[in-house]
């Protein structure tokens, strides 16, 4: 029998989810046992399998045009989708911009800004992707897997990993279920 | 979109995401690349309105490979803006979860990012050429690697109670002091630490030995050099004097951190979200400077640690003591620094105020404003604060260390572009090559991806209930 495939990615978030994944520390050796880690953040494919994979995670939640395509993406390619992290499950620190419209956010960070110089402007380049509203993981698409903490224990990610690896889907309640 | 552009997208191994496109000529060669890097989230404007003491909570969600940058440099800030300076065991414990950091940190990096490069190859199948395949092809020395990052985070647990985004300092000292078996447990590790870091070295020794064509090849070029220094123009990572020298390695200023709006400014292109820092004296583009380990130890002329400042001799003589410009030396100066950083958690654990109680000053002269800096592992950050009078942020600005080597990752990434894809033939290791020149930086991005794939896909947009609303082609 063939490994259960993983693959994850980054979205609006801080990357401290797959830090605290690779916070297992040498049980990393395990993981890779139990599966075949496909396209992240850390590896060099791409993107998913375009034939899919059998896990997908996501850290961090949605706030531009780029990461709903990696969310819908990944969505298609994956039997079960995993919001890891506060960012994905509901938005996060990052969601305190809704606070404000995205037109004072920019013209803050670009424009003025006491270090930046005269010339500021706000970067609109057709290569970029164009920010949304912030919004977690399932206001976009469905989700399986709720993890939540900011970061999630790497104890926690631990057990999810082995346990949707060996085809159960994994309960968080007592001490693996905080949001801290 | 036109045919004579390459796309890479993701940038991988890198904290965050970037892409990068490669404008080619007619008939082969490259006119020009680009290094975009992709994501916006507002921290300086969603800040305000928050009370001052609360940003070494919410800053460190700017990054969660350096949280404790952030985390210490919002509590340096705060320290100013209350006017309550820590008493000196709670600087020394400061430190202390900084260089816990810069261990895990330059660590990681050097093994679990770069090292599938020069441990498997830029040419390695793409498909294990990561901290995998590393466990595959040499599982000894991976574990040694695990162990050195997990030194250094259970440094930032055993203080700030959890690895990522701890909660530790608070403007005026810290919350918890240290105990006397939580020292000990931490002293009992630095010598298989020491030791896991020489053989970093070693092997980036070997790999410089064998690959100087690489590393002569790979986006050499002169810029000006920035960093925190001692008063003795020492390695200083938590606390010192920002030097800036030019790029013949002559000093350009030595100035106090507060006045930093005197001399850095900033420039935006319409094609980053992430702005270019330069010397406000010498102006975009003529003041353009590289931070990070390579921009520190241009910029410092010793070592407060023995075994690093030896270390140090060595790196200075590569260019005969003129600043050192290869790109692919950033590696070896990052293993310098963690060097540093293991010793340096020695003398903070063998100072005798490391134990002391005496690590909150509640004293205030409170003056609205305060600007906190430090060294992060990826260079030079600034955090600002202006709050009114019931300490409510009005504004924050933010400089941030990946920032001050955003024009170097441009140059870098031009530079083994035109360097290494001379003809229309486009091998995935030249590409590789292309995304090593962000990768030396290991810069910290956070995080946002743009996903182009070579592949046709299409898309279904779900509303919250998971019903289609739209559908979505890329061709």
């Amino acid at each position: 029998m063939s490994k259960p495939k993983i693959s994850s990615d980054w979205m609006a978030g801080c990357a401290g989810c797959h830090m605290s994944l690779l916070d297992i520390d040498e049980r990393i050796v395990t993981i890779a046992e139990l599966a075949d880690i496909r396209a992240t953040p850390i590896t060099d494919l791409k993107e998913p399998d375009a034939g899919g994979v059998d896990v997908g995670i996501l850290e961090g939640g949605i706030n531009n045009t780029a990461n709903e395509e990696v969310a819908l993406r990944m969505r298609s390619r994956c039997k079960i989708l995993v919001a890891l992290g506060d960012c994905a499950v509901f938005g996060g620190v990052p969601a305190m911009r809704n606070f404000f419209t995205l037109e004072e956010s920019l013209r803050r960070a670009y424009i003025e800004t006491e270090s930046t110089d005269a010339e500021g402007k706000i970067p609109n380049d057709p290569e970029l992707c164009r920010p949304t509203k912030v919004r977690g993981l399932q206001e976009v698409v469905p989700v399986d897997v709720f993890v939540p903490g900011c970061p999630p224990d790497a104890d926690v990610i631990f057990y999810v990993l082995s346990e949707l690896t060996q085809g159960r889907i994994p309960e968080l309640k007592d001490n693996l279920l905080h949001w801290d | 979109m036109t045919n004579n552009k390459i796309t890479i997208e993701p940038v991988t191994r890198i904290e965050g995401h970037a892409k990068i496109t490669i404008h080619m000529k007619e008939g082969g060669g490259v006119e020009r690349a680009y290094l975009h890097i992709n994501e916006f989230r507002g921290f300086e404007k969603f800040c305000e309105g928050r009370l001052y003491f609360e940003m070494p909570s919410i800053t460190p969600r700017i990054c969660g490979i350096c949280p404790v940058s952030h985390h210490l440099a919002a509590a340096k800030a705060g320290d100013a803006l209350a006017g309550s300076p820590p008493p000196r065991p709670a600087s020394l414990l400061r430190e202390l979860m900084h260089m816990g950091q810069i261990i895990q940190s330059h660590g990681m990096h050097f093994f679990e990012l770069a090292g599938p490069d020069l441990l498997l190859g830029f040419d390695a199948d793409p498909a294990v050429r990561n901290v995998i395949g590393l466990i595959g092809a040499d599982p000894e020395l991976t574990l040694k690697a695990v162990n050195l990052r997990k030194f250094g985070q259970c440094i930032i647990q055993i203080l700030g109670g959890r690895r990522i985004h701890p909660n530790f300092a608070v403007p005026g000292g810290v919350n918890k002091a240290l105990k006397i078996e939580e020292r000990d447990d931490i002293l009992g590790g630095i010598d298989e630490a020491i030791s896991a870091v020489q053989v970093g070295l070693k092997i980036i020794k070997e790999w410089a030995e064998k690959n100087q064509e690489d590393i002569q090849k790979f986006a050499v070029f002169p810029s000006g050099y920035m960093g925190l220094v001692s008063p003795e123009n020492g390695l200083e990572l938590y606390d010192g004097t920002v030097r800036l020298k030019d790029s013949a390695g002559e000093q350009l200023e030595k100035f106090d951190g507060q006045d930093y709006l005197d001399y850095i400014s900033e420039h935006v292109e319409s094609w980053s979200y992430l702005k270019f820092p330069y010397y406000k004296k010498m102006g975009w583009p003529a003041g353009v400077y590289r931070v990070g380990p390579l921009g520190r130890l241009n910029t410092v002329d010793k070592i407060h640690t023995p075994l690093a400042d030896a270390e140090l001799k060595l790196f200075k003589a590569l260019n005969n003591g003129l600043p050192v410009e290869n790109t692919l030396y950033y590696h070896y100066a990052r293993l310098i620094e963690a060097l540093y950083a293991v010793e340096q958690v020695r003398v903070l654990l063998e100072d005798q105020d490391i134990l002391s109680t005496d690590i909150m000053n509640t004293c205030k002269d409170y003056r609205g404003e305060g600007v906190g800096v430090l060294e992060a592992p990826r260079g030079t950050l600034f955090h600002h604060y202006w709050a009114d009078e019931d300490g409510r942020l009005k504004r924050v600005n933010l400089i941030v260390a990946t920032g001050h080597n955003n024009w170097a990752m441009s140059k870098a990434v031009d530079s083994v572009a035109k360097a290494y894809i001379t003809t229309s033939e486009i091998r995935e290791g030249l590409l590789n090559r292309v995304e090593a020149a962000v990768r030396a930086h290991d810069p910290c991005l956070s995080c946002s991806t743009h996903a182009v794939g070579q592949m046709p896909i299409e898309i279904d947009v779900l509303d919250p209930d998971g019903d289609l609303r739209q559908t979505l082609r890329r061709d």
